[in-house]
């Protein structure tokens, strides 16, 4: 049996569901799944012009790892855009690095999901907020 | 906007249950009108995956926020990726109603 998948890290989401090419002279023929690791591979080493290793290291995964999953995001892409498909991000072998916060109002600790884009605290709206840091990563 | 309060009993003035997948009743406050509705939990006796379970229903209810003591991994990771708001309360004795209050 092989060995159980470990999550792969990743700093935030994709900010879209999807590309779609336009102007193709044929239909649009399936489309191609971007996993989130992917995404943030591709994000890190080609966005944030970290190294693999470096980039390794935000993700939780080894060196090695992480060049299979950049390498695999690149050939994904590439068949997107050499055979007009449509590219989905799908959720993948992920997990959001979530940042819990704290109200120093009222001690209450809870998240703030992405959309959510008031920065008070749920129960008593104070905007005294500190960041928690996870201490396992 | 809609939001869950894991409670131990059915009414306002049960108490809050700390546990998420595992809490008896979930009450649904509708924060717009103020109305509340309780909702038994199905799966509070479940021998695996109870917390998984509850965020489907949670997602089905249309919930945006859950206020209880503590989320497990699953639970977490879930309601992470349905874009849930968790709130973790730590206090003892609290009844649905305080909690209520406090919100508003």
């Amino acid at each position: 049996m092989p060995r159980r998948r470990r999550l792969r890290r990743i700093v935030s989401p994709p900010g879209f569901k999807g590309y779609r090419p336009y102007g193709s002279a044929g239909d649009v023929s399936g489309s191609v799944e971007l996993l989130y690791e992917e995404y943030e591979a591709l994000k890190l080493a080609d966005y944030n012009h970290l190294n693999h290793f470096e980039a390794s290291k935000h993700m939780g995964v080894s060196r090695a790892t992480f060049a299979r999953i950049y390498e695999s995001a690149r050939r994904k892409i590439a068949q997107a855009l050499v055979e007009s498909k449509e590219i989905r991000t799908v959720y993948g072998n992920a997990f959001l690095d979530k940042d819990w916060y704290v109200c120093n109002d009222c001690y209450v600790r809870f998240t703030l999901p992405h959309r959510n884009r008031n920065r008070h605290c749920p129960m008593c709206k104070s905007e005294k907020l500190e960041l928690v840091n996870r201490k396992n990563i | 906007m809609k939001t869950v309060i894991t409670s131990t009993g059915s009414e306002l003035s049960s108490l809050f249950d700390k546990r998420f997948g595992r809490a008896a009743w979930f009450c649904v406050l509708d924060e717009e009108t103020g109305q509340t509705k309780f909702y038994k939990n199905e799966n509070k006796d479940a021998q695996g995956g109870a917390g998984t379970k509850t965020v489907e229903k949670m997602v089905e209810l249309g919930v945006s926020k859950v206020i209880s003591g503590d989320f497990g991994p699953k639970a977490k990771d879930l309601l992470d990726k349905f874009n849930i708001q968790m709130v973790i309360i730590q206090d003892d004795d609290v009844t649905i109603e305080d909690v209520i209050r406090k919100i508003k």
